[in-house]
């Protein structure tokens, strides 16, 4: 019972544990564990919302990145397009 | 049957120039090597011209080449002297947690100034989000980048940018808690 211990009045494993839940496998022990952990730890739990909230960002940062104003300098653009028509017309 | 997809290379940077441009920028934060990876795009997709199957989009063809040049670049930058140690980030979480585990009061997580997610201000969010997690050193944003936005398979990252399964965790980990610390900080 020691690893439960450990694990039950732990930030930095319970935080880790939080992490590979997230994106990957915990097991069921590890689950009940962090359960436990949150249990008695309204930091963690808040940690576990917020660790949620910024993957969901991140995807959406994927998703919606083309509205985003970046865009190349004109002057760029068009010097890359004039390096792929002389690459065509040398082929 | 999809319809076959036709290519023109005239007019890629027409179409596709500020898309790939915008992609790269939200996986790498250098504006300069992001428009080289952009032109190295096109020219190496010139060269493959024949490979273009029309199974996909134009688009999504170009991307993917260009996805492979963001993974190198990945793999360079965090192989080598630029790269720090992964002791020395297990090391470094003692800035957040005391030897027993427990949140150095400093660090605890608070509750963020707007804990929705809120459309209205998605643009700000992201620019904040783009900015902490700029901050990451190269291998850390390697990682989380090729696990969150590309959703690779773990096994994939570790054999590309070769690291243990057991440091990959560490890092993402070690990862989150820096990134959530950064936006507390900045979302004020």
């Amino acid at each position: 019972m020691g690893k439960l211990k450990n694990i039950v009045y732990n930030c930095r494993e319970a935080t880790y544990l939080i992490e590979k839940k997230l994106i990957g496998k915990i097991t069921l022990r590890e689950k009940i564990q962090l359960q436990i952990h949150f249990y008695g730890c309204s930091v963690c739990k808040l940690f576990n919302r917020q660790s949620n909230m910024i993957n969901s960002m991140v995807k959406q940062l994927l998703v919606n990145h083309e509205p985003v104003d970046i865009k190349l300098d004109d002057d760029f653009k068009n010097t890359m397009q004039h390096r792929i028509d002389d690459t065509l017309n040398k082929s | 049957m999809l319809p076959h997809q036709t290519i023109n290379p005239h007019q890629w940077v027409k179409n596709h120039a500020d898309y790939l441009y915008s992609y790269t920028l939200s996986r790498i934060s250098d504006e300069e090597q992001a428009r080289d990876l952009v032109q190295e795009t096109f020219l190496a997709a010139l060269e493959r011209l024949d490979k273009f199957e029309g199974k996909s989009t134009e688009r999504t063809w170009l991307t993917a080449i260009l996805k492979n040049k963001i993974v190198d670049v990945y793999r360079k930058n965090s192989s080598g002297l630029k790269a720090p140690s992964v002791n020395k980030e297990v090391h470094d979480m003692q800035e957040f947690f005391w030897e027993d585990g427990h949140w150095r009061e400093e660090h605890q997580p608070r509750e963020f100034s707007i804990e929705h997610h809120d459309p209205f201000h998605a643009k700000e969010f992201n620019k904040v989000l783009q900015k902490c997690m700029q901050k990451l050193p190269p291998l850390w944003l390697a990682i989380f980048t090729m696990k969150h936005m590309d959703d690779a398979p773990t096994s994939a990252i570790c054999s590309e940018l070769k690291v243990s399964d057991s440091n990959f965790w560490v890092i993402i980990h070690r990862t989150k808690v820096n990134l959530r610390a950064c936006l507390q900080k900045n979302w004020i």
